[in-house]
């Protein structure tokens, strides 16, 4: 398999998942445990090396101040803005951070950007990638919630670099998901894609026309998702247990941590029983019970899922659609398994949503189509084009703290234009420009993104400089701005460095930091599944001499493997990763017969089975990978 | 259509169109042109949108940043642009309203600024906005400001009166008709501006000009009062 692979990758507030196009079928690659789904969760461990995963998950309930979960929340954020998450989610954040600097979580002893902590997070699904392809994987797609703005499509960009990746291009997840809805349905027609995660919801409107998927109108929520469901219950069992068992654990993390791992199983319970039984063991010995019938957790989380009505109403509306112009409603994201999110899906649209896609795989599939579509496309893809639009507008602060919109939202990128404006005061050399990105009218209300001074504009009285302000969205939904006062042809241009983002030297220095790691690790890890694949291939063969076929070789032919075995099990534990390689290889080759011979049996198995399927490297998916397959109709 | 430039392509050497070189197909460094010509249709204002959601389509096909993603660094920035002028060129003339502002632009005549930002500016500055109330509407105007005050008092207040939500109702209907009107009106300049581009006729084309700018902020005005209604209604 090529190594230019580029792969395709959903980085979820829940999972993460890498995905890549298997020929003309989108599909995704599952981790060395055999799952697609990587829990985007981040720990350290007892040595203080980052694990990541399913691996991870443990850290939450046993050392729950040494992991983090839903850093998503914390993309492109500033202190003042996670106020409420704060609440609700066990962040620890460095002491010191002022408002409008980057976040710092601490983990452990030690303190991360969220970037960072989504760059080990992209990190292990690179490494998951260059598993399964046998070599490097350096270029990729991630998908971001259509409603993100400027900071947060900044931050998922520079965990990308972080990571060692080359990000080609940051998709919306709804527009991903349609990709992959609309991959093998040469349909045109009008396509609402409704997509609640854990942690952010987007509602998308396309037009799929000839293979153009034109995204007319996006709205969403990025503090919107299964885990606001999750902290309503959690709220509810700790006041319980307060209640009940006169204990407060509000403060006690791992008590917190096995709350939440229970309420989530309930939760995902109730979407086929008609009631559970939470049942959570304390610290201490004591334990929480607690019946949730199906109907109440409706009652509990219609609030939640009543969130997601405006944003949809308002997408519509700007679409200039009614409900019953759209032809297909699809579904995306754990949450929306939720059979309450799916009745009101149906009382929205009126008609029955499309739910034959994996909600949980479906935006990684998309990515993987878009990765596809960059690095040149193939028959199928060729015709197949993303037309994006900008989530929200964006403008500048003109006097009086006024908003002026230079770019409306639901504008088709890449999008520019171009604002004129002038001074206030004679002499004024100076202008402050303050780039917003929202829809409110007033400047405070809306996200600041950057401030930049155009210095140097020639003294002249008030109202003669002819200032050009141009802002360009590119097709990943960031913005440049340039300025420039057109009589002196004074000019200034700059990469919008978002008010809670990293700057170029700090991605560069934390880039280095994973890059110093990242060739020893890959070998070191070549290294490691070669000698496992040994271990499992030498355990078959010696119960493969035990097996009445064994007997039924000619002399040479077991002499020959009992070479080749010695040979193996002489280099398996050294370094030379080509050695061992070799080593199967030749192995393989030299048991083929006795394989064959003992398929009738049911060691066979054992032999052919394990060889064959657990336990590659190096070779491409026609080998047999256990590769999930893309869920279509 | 796009295609009338007679210079060469940077990369092949043969004569290129406009946006993409014919031969090769290498997307063009962006030349100056306004939104029409880059579609390739003449300044006028009856437009065939299918016409245009097509050729959009097209030259998206050629010019998005996607189709170029694997090109050197200079080509990828040209596609950028290109891409970004198409979107804008697309979006300015599919709606007919701002296809008709964005010609009167290019003929350089300035609208009033009728835009919620320039309402809200001249509210929080104090200047005073440049909008004159069309006198016909002076006297209806000042009667609906008076009752929409009086509505949002009321609703400051918790109290709700039927009388006053009907007399809004109709002047809403009222006002409602007459941008009706207006479009017709407007719609009917577009065949003689048209017909005036054809038959090169200047002083007409002036005339047509003239009154569509009129129209136009008339129908802005009226616009903006009903949005304020409704804000109104549902504030």
């Amino acid at each position: 398999m090529a190594s230019d692979q580029i792969v395709g990758i959903d980085l979820g507030t829940t999972n993460s998942l890498v995905a890549y196009m298997q020929g003309e079928t989108p599909a995704v690659i599952p981790g060395e445990d055999g799952l697609n789904l990587v829990p985007s969760v981040v720990a350290l461990d007892e040595k203080n090396r980052i694990i990541v995963g399913n691996a991870a998950r443990k850290y939450l309930i046993e050392t729950p101040e040494r992991a983090v979960y839903s850093v998503k929340r914390l993309m492109g954020r500033g202190v003042e803005d996670i106020q409420e998450e704060l609440k609700f989610f066990p962040f620890r954040l460095a002491d010191d951070i002022q408002p409008g600097e980057v976040l710092r979580i601490k983990v452990g002893e030690r303190t991360y950007t969220p970037p960072e902590l989504s760059g080990y997070v992209l990190r292990q699904l690179k490494r998951n990638a260059e598993r399964f392809f046998g070599g490097p994987v350096t270029k990729a797609v991630i998908t971001v919630p259509a409603y993100f703005n400027d900071a947060q499509r900044q931050a998922t960009k520079d965990a990308g670099r972080i990571a060692g990746l080359d990000v080609l291009r940051l998709v919306n997840e709804p527009t991903a998901a349609s990709l992959a809805y609309g991959l093998d349905k040469k349909k045109n027609g009008i396509v609402a894609v409704y997509d609640l995660g854990g942690g952010t919801f987007d509602i998308s409107i396309l037009k799929l026309h000839d293979g153009i998927f034109e995204v007319i109108a996006t709205n969403g929520d990025t503090h919107l998702g299964g885990d606001d469901i999750d902290n309503l219950l959690i709220t509810i069992a700790l006041d319980d247990i307060q209640g009940d068992l006169k204990l407060d654990v509000r403060r006690n993390g791992e008590a917190v941590a096995r709350i939440r791992k229970a309420v989530i199983e309930a939760k995902i319970a109730l979407s086929s029983e008609p009631s559970v039984k939470l049942d959570v063991e304390l610290p201490g010995g004591q334990s929480y019970q607690r019946e949730i019938t199906r109907d109440a957790f409706e009652q509990l989380i219609e609030p939640v899922v009543q969130r997601t009505v405006a944003p949809t109403k308002q997408a519509l509306k700007d679409a200039g659609l009614k409900p019953e112009q759209i032809d297909e409603v699809v579904l995306v994201g754990g949450s929306t398994r939720i059979p309450k999110v799916r009745q009101l899906v149906e009382d929205l649209f009126g008609r029955t949503p499309h739910t034959d896609l994996n909600p949980d795989e479906v935006v990684a599939l998309g990515a993987a189509v878009q990765a596809h579509i960059l690095g040149g496309g193939s028959e199928i893809t060729k015709e197949m084009l993303l037309l994006d639009v900008t989530p929200l507008s964006l403008g500048i602060e003109v006097a009086g703290g006024v908003t002026d919109k230079i770019i409306l939202r639901n504008s088709t990128v890449p999008a520019s234009a171009t604002q004129h404006y002038t001074t206030q005061v004679d002499g004024q050399t100076n202008v402050a420009i303050h780039v917003l990105q929202g829809e409110r009218e007033l400047a405070r209300d809306c996200r600041s993104l950057a401030r930049f001074d155009l210095k140097g504009v020639p003294p002249m009285p008030a109202g003669l400089p002819r200032i050009e302000v141009k802002f360009l969205i590119d097709a990943n939904g960031i913005l440049q701005v340039s300025a420039r006062e057109q009589r002196s042809g004074k000019e200034a241009q700059i990469e919008v460095q978002p008010s809670y983002g990293l700057t170029d030297e700090q991605v560069e220095s934390m880039l280095l930091e994973s890059y110093d790691y990242a060739e020893e690790d890959f070998r070191q890890r070549q290294v490691i599944e070669a000698r496992r694949e040994s271990e499992t291939i030498l355990a078959a063969l010696a119960k493969g001499k035990r097996n009445e076929a064994w007997r039924a070789l000619t002399s040479d032919e077991r002499r020959r493997i009992e070479t080749l075995e010695k040979a193996l099990v002489a280099v398996k534990d050294g370094d030379d990763y080509q050695a061992i390689r070799k080593g199967i290889d030749v192995l393989n080759e030299a048991t083929m017969s006795l394989a064959e011979m003992m398929m009738d049996t049911a060691v066979s198995t054992a032999l052919k089975g394990k060889t064959m399927d657990d336990t590659d490297l190096g070779e491409g998916p026609q080998a047999g990978h256990p590769v999930a397959k893309a869920e279509f109709e | 259509m796009p295609g009338d430039e007679t210079s060469s392509c940077w990369s092949c050497g043969t004569m290129r169109a406009v946006h993409f070189c014919s031969a090769c197909g290498k997307v063009q460094p962006p030349v100056p042109v306004d939104y029409f010509t880059f579609f390739g249709f003449p300044q006028k204002l009856n437009l065939d949108t299918a016409a245009l959601e097509k050729e959009f389509y097209a030259l998206s096909r050629r010019l998005h940043p996607d189709i170029s993603a694997q090109a050197e660094s200079q080509e990828r920035e040209w596609s950028l642009q290109q891409s970004s002028l198409l979107n804008d060129a697309y979006r300015t003339l599919k709606d007919p309203i701002k296809r008709t502002e964005y010609l009167l632009r290019l003929e350089g005549v300035e609208l009033e600024e009728q835009s919620k930002e320039a309402t809200e500016k001249a509210r929080t500055t104090g200047e005073l906005k440049k909008q004159v109330v069309p006198p016909d509407l002076l006297e209806e105007v000042f009667e609906l400001n008076m009752h929409l005050e009086e509505l949002r008092t009321q609703k400051k207040m918790g109290e709700d009166d039927p009388a006053l939500l009907e007399e809004i109702g109709k002047a809403k209907l009222s006002l409602e008709e007459k941008h009706d009107a207006l479009l017709a009106e407007l719609k009917s300049d577009w065949d003689k501006w048209d017909k005036a581009v054809n038959g090169g006729a200047e002083q007409e084309r002036l005339k047509v000009r003239d009154h569509m700018v009129d129209v136009l902020n008339r129908r802005n005005y009226v616009q903006n009062l009903v949005r304020d209604v409704n804000e109104a209604l549902e504030g």
